[in-house]
């Protein structure tokens, strides 16, 4: 029915969430399934010179390399990864084989008693290692791009101030709350892989590829899905052609579960970064320069780090309108766990590094850093980085104007600056940011070229056919909400079940804030194809196929054109307390407001936004994770440490929209976007009550100490 | 060694034939086919494995089930016929307390630990009272929202 879309409805997966019934991975019961787990490198890179198994008892197997009937290759961006190590192992975690049987604890047992015999090699273990055996090609960088525009070199005659400035950012774990898990199974020829997933397709082609046959005998259904924020684009991949490899020779289905501290210690997590900029300033404040050199850590192989780096550095300018621009980005190859997707995908780092910089540069020069921001902002039909365009008009001064005023921000400003007679002392920040919605350049044209399917039956409702997962961001509830609006038929006849690829078309992986934006205006499209040839009682589909929209460009050589096609924004305010004895901090107050074109049901923006805004908390002050000699220090959920309702408080959000017309009903992407912001207002804001600057997160204890006993502030 | 052990589970007296060291949430899970409690660390830090013992919310990965002879447990299962478990139902809906979903089970027998013990709760003791459930998606601050709405809406049934 056409309702007010915005307005929230109930979603239909919560009561049996709620009561226990939903079926994830974990609870799909099969009545001679067996079990797998995984040996995995014990080294950071060593050859395996040989491994001695014990004597498996009847009914167990060993699953390696040589049970691979395809390539031993995930299939991603490029082909490095092993689903099985072969003669090398790259870093600690790595799978060598799985020990499958009736009994986990027997396959344990199994597991302990494997000897594996390795000749050590020197690993490379930071950025910076260098003169060592690369791990990837010659240069061991899996991805090296530069792009520009302008004359960099004029603006570095006649600027009137030149400021340089360093940023770090660390690690990430997704940390969704049901770990990794796939169930393989081989039927007539026939694999069928269930799992906790993103990206079926993915999934399909990836397992294809490791079993050597036909793209008719793979089946990748979706398990409903606890979490994945990025963390199950990408590594389901290589479980599912290990499982199905495993149920081959099996000849029953494999379950092969993760345990918590297996997946915090090896799957993929946020690349690591180090960003240096430059920027040139004239002598009216206007940045007229800037040169940005990324370098990310990728870990032991290409994954998806080529597109991570790449959206990192189109975002490497911020918000901010630079004619003159030189960035240059490496990924390079470390023997690390594999570095991979996480909500904002390449865009938090270079976010944090840009506006920490703004505001560093903005003291320096002895200017209000607000001010300074603020004459910067792109305008309509100003040109992105890469020399697209942006088209709608950018709310961004009225965002941060409204942001000021719901947090207060001059009066705590002051108030942060007044002598206290205890030991706390506060702080606020405010970042300004935007997100691509969609895949990076010509990805959604050239690669992805989604196509979705309506179907409807005889009691004349509808399905949606799609390859987009619910996965807890509630799309089965805007989908069929988008659907039933241009239907103009009650959302309960709409239907919505998780994706099987013998069923929905690819429309796509679940990622890259693309689902509602592109996705939803594809199933938009065909609903109204439907509606126009609607015949109550009749057996009818409406197909849409995705079509780059007129007057883009994207050249994929040069990296040059409209990198994406629209830009969600958005503005976020941060206010701490901090203990200037234990240099503990106290998050007191977030608010934010974002442009995300059009609300599709605002319970579950909120959600996203509240969601959002945590895990970038979260990430900016006590998610440390740091990698000691391969190993990481933090490898359990005990170490690890993410927000509990404790270190939250209330978080006070608004939209302000500018709708996009390529989007359904105006709205642009979502999901990403609300991470990025908060890491940098949270740092702005320790800054603020330190008066002393930060060039890196995790803002720990320790680095306050030291930054505040240094001497040069910014 | 494994033994016989009897406990009430959901209000009904059963008997295990169980190793008394096994995990809890392995016997709720396995033995007794009770898929409602999810396990997500395994380490007594998330919370999703929250059950009941005697009236006392445990984690149910630590918690090994000849410690639970001759009690009551009560897990999600056994909750979600109450009419308490309505009320937080309700409010967990409309607050928009629930994405993805896996912390909920969860989520809903910590929230009603929290109401047994104070059943007009303070923000900060809502916090207090989740601060051992892990949640990734929510943000918690709707979840937060849906506790405050039960303990109105449910005034008196706690
Ligand atoms: S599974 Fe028991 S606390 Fe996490
Ligand atoms: S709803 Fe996903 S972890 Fe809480």
């Amino acid at each position: 029915m056409k309702t007010d879309i915005s307005a929230p409805v109930k979603r239909d997966d919560v009561a049996d969430k709620l009561a226990g019934l939903t079926c994830y991975i974990g609870d799909m019961r099969n009545e001679d399934m067996l079990y797998a787990k995984t040996l995995r490198s014990k080294e950071a890179r060593a050859k395996i010179a040989s491994i001695e198994y014990p004597v498996m008892p009847e009914g167990y197997f060993i699953v390696g390399k040589n049970d691979i009937p395809g390539r031993n290759r995930v299939k991603l961006l490029l082909e490095d990864w092993p689903f099985f190590a072969e003669d090398v192992v790259n870093y600690i975690g790595e799978p060598i084989a799985l020990i499958v049987g009736s009994d986990k604890a027997v396959i344990q047992e199994l597991i302990a008693a494997t000897k594996v015999i390795y000749q050590k090699l020197e690993p490379i273990l930071s950025i910076d290692d260098s003169g060592l055996l690369p791990i990837y090609g010659e240069t061991n960088s899996f991805a090296d791009y530069s792009f520009g525009k302008g004359d960099i070199d004029k603006v570095k005659r006649i600027a009137k101030y030149i400021y340089e400035g360093t940023y770090e950012t660390g690690y990430q774990e997704q940390f969704y709350l049901e770990p990794q898990g796939v169930i393989a199974e081989f039927k007539e020829g026939k694999a069928t892989i269930y799992g906790s997933l993103q990206c079926p397709y993915y999934i399909k082609n990836a397992v294809i590829d490791c079993l050597g046959i036909s793209s008719d005998r793979v089946r990748i259904v979706q398990a409903t899905t606890g979490g994945a924020f990025g963390g199950k684009e990408d590594y389901p991949s290589l479980l599912a052609g290990q499982a199905a490899c495993a149920a081959l020779k099996a000849n029953k289905p494999v379950c092969l579960l993760l345990e918590r501290n297996e997946d915090i210690e090896c799957t993929t997590k946020r690349h690591p970064s180090r960003i240096r900029l430059t920027s040139y300033v004239d002598e009216g404040f206007k940045l007229i320069g800037l040169e940005a050199d990324i370098v990310i850590d990728a870990g032991a192989y290409a994954g998806l780090s080529g597109v991570v780096l790449q959206r990192a550095m189109f975002a490497a300018a911020g918000v901010y309108n630079v004619e003159n621009l030189r960035v240059h980005g490496k990924a390079i190859a470390t023997n690390k766990v594999v570095s991979g997707a996480f909500r904002g995908f390449g865009s938090p780092q270079a976010f944090f590094a840009i506006e920490m910089h703004m505001e560093h540069a903005a003291k320096e020069m002895g200017v209000d850093p607000m001010e300074f921001k603020l004459q910067n902002v792109v305008k309509k039909w100003d040109k992105s980085t890469t020399g697209g365009i942006f088209r709608d008009k950018n709310l961004l001064p009225e965002m941060v104007q409204r942001v000021t005023e719901m947090s207060g921000f001059a009066e705590k400003k002051q108030t942060s600056k007044k002598p206290r007679n205890d030991n706390k002392r506060r702080g606020i920040g405010l970042s300004m940011f935007l997100h691509g919605c969609g895949f990076t350049g010509n990805g959604e044209r050239d690669h992805i070229k989604a196509h979705v399917k309506l179907a409807k039956n005889s009691r004349d409702e509808v399905e949606i056919l799609i390859s987009n997962v619910e996965m807890g961001q509630g799309i089965n509830t805007t989908m069929k909400k988008i659907a039933a609006n241009a239907l103009e038929i009650p959302i309960e006849r709409v239907i919505f079940i998780n994706p099987d690829t013998d069923r929905v078309p690819d429309s796509g992986p679940t990622v890259a804030s693309r689902t509602i934006v592109v996705v939803g205006r594809l199933v938009y499209e065909a609903a109204i194809e439907l509606k126009e040839k609607w015949q109550v009682g009749a057996v009818q589909e409406a197909e849409c196929s995705y079509q780059y929209p007129e007057g883009y460009e994207w050249d994929n050589d040069s990296l040059s054109g409209d990198a994406y096609t629209n830009y969600s924004w958005g503005v976020n305010a941060v206010e701490v307390e901090l203990d200037t004895l234990t240099f503990e901090s106290k998050i007191i107050g977030v608010w934010a407001v974002f442009d995300i074109g059009k609300s599709i049901d605002d319970r579950i923006v909120k959600g996203q936004i509240d969601g959002g805004i945590v895990q970038g908390l979260g990430y900016a002050s006590m998610e440390v994770m740091e990698n000691q000699q391969g190993r990481f220090k933090q490898r359990s959920s005990t170490d690890y440490i993410i927000p509990t309702a404790m270190d939250i408080p209330i978080i006070q959000s608004e939209l302000m929209c500018q709708p996009y017309s390529g989007g359904p009903f105006g709205a642009k992407g979502l999901g990403e976007l609300t991470l990025v912001g908060s890491p940098i207002a949270y740092a702005l804001a320790i800054e603020d009550a330190i008066d002393a600057g930060i060039n890196s997160i995790p803002v720990r204890p320790e680095l306050l100490m030291e930054v505040m006993a240094d001497d040069k502030k910014y | 060694m494994i033994k016989n052990i009897k406990l009430q589970l959901n209000h009904q007296e059963i008997e295990l034939y169980v190793h008394p060291l096994k995990r809890l949430l392995d016997v709720l899970r396995e033995d007794c086919g009770l898929l409602g409690s999810k396990e997500g660390c395994g380490e007594g830090e998330c919370g999703a494995c929250s059950v009941f013992v005697d009236g006392e919310l445990v984690n149910s990965c630590l918690f090994p089930v000849g410690k639970a002879e001759n009690k009551q447990v009560l897990t999600i299962e056994g909750f979600r016929d109450t009419v308490r478990y309505d009320v937080l139902r309700e409010s967990f809906e409309e607050a928009g307390a629930v994405q993805c979903g896996f912390c909920s089970p969860g989520m809903m027998m910590a929230a009603e630990g929290l109401l047994r013990r104070h059943p007009h709760p303070a923000e900060q003791q809502i916090r207090e009272g989740i601060s051992g459930n892990l949640c990734r998606c929510t943000g918690y601050n709707m979840i937060i929202d849906a506790v405050m709405l039960a303990s109105k809406r449910g005034d008196g049934l706690w």
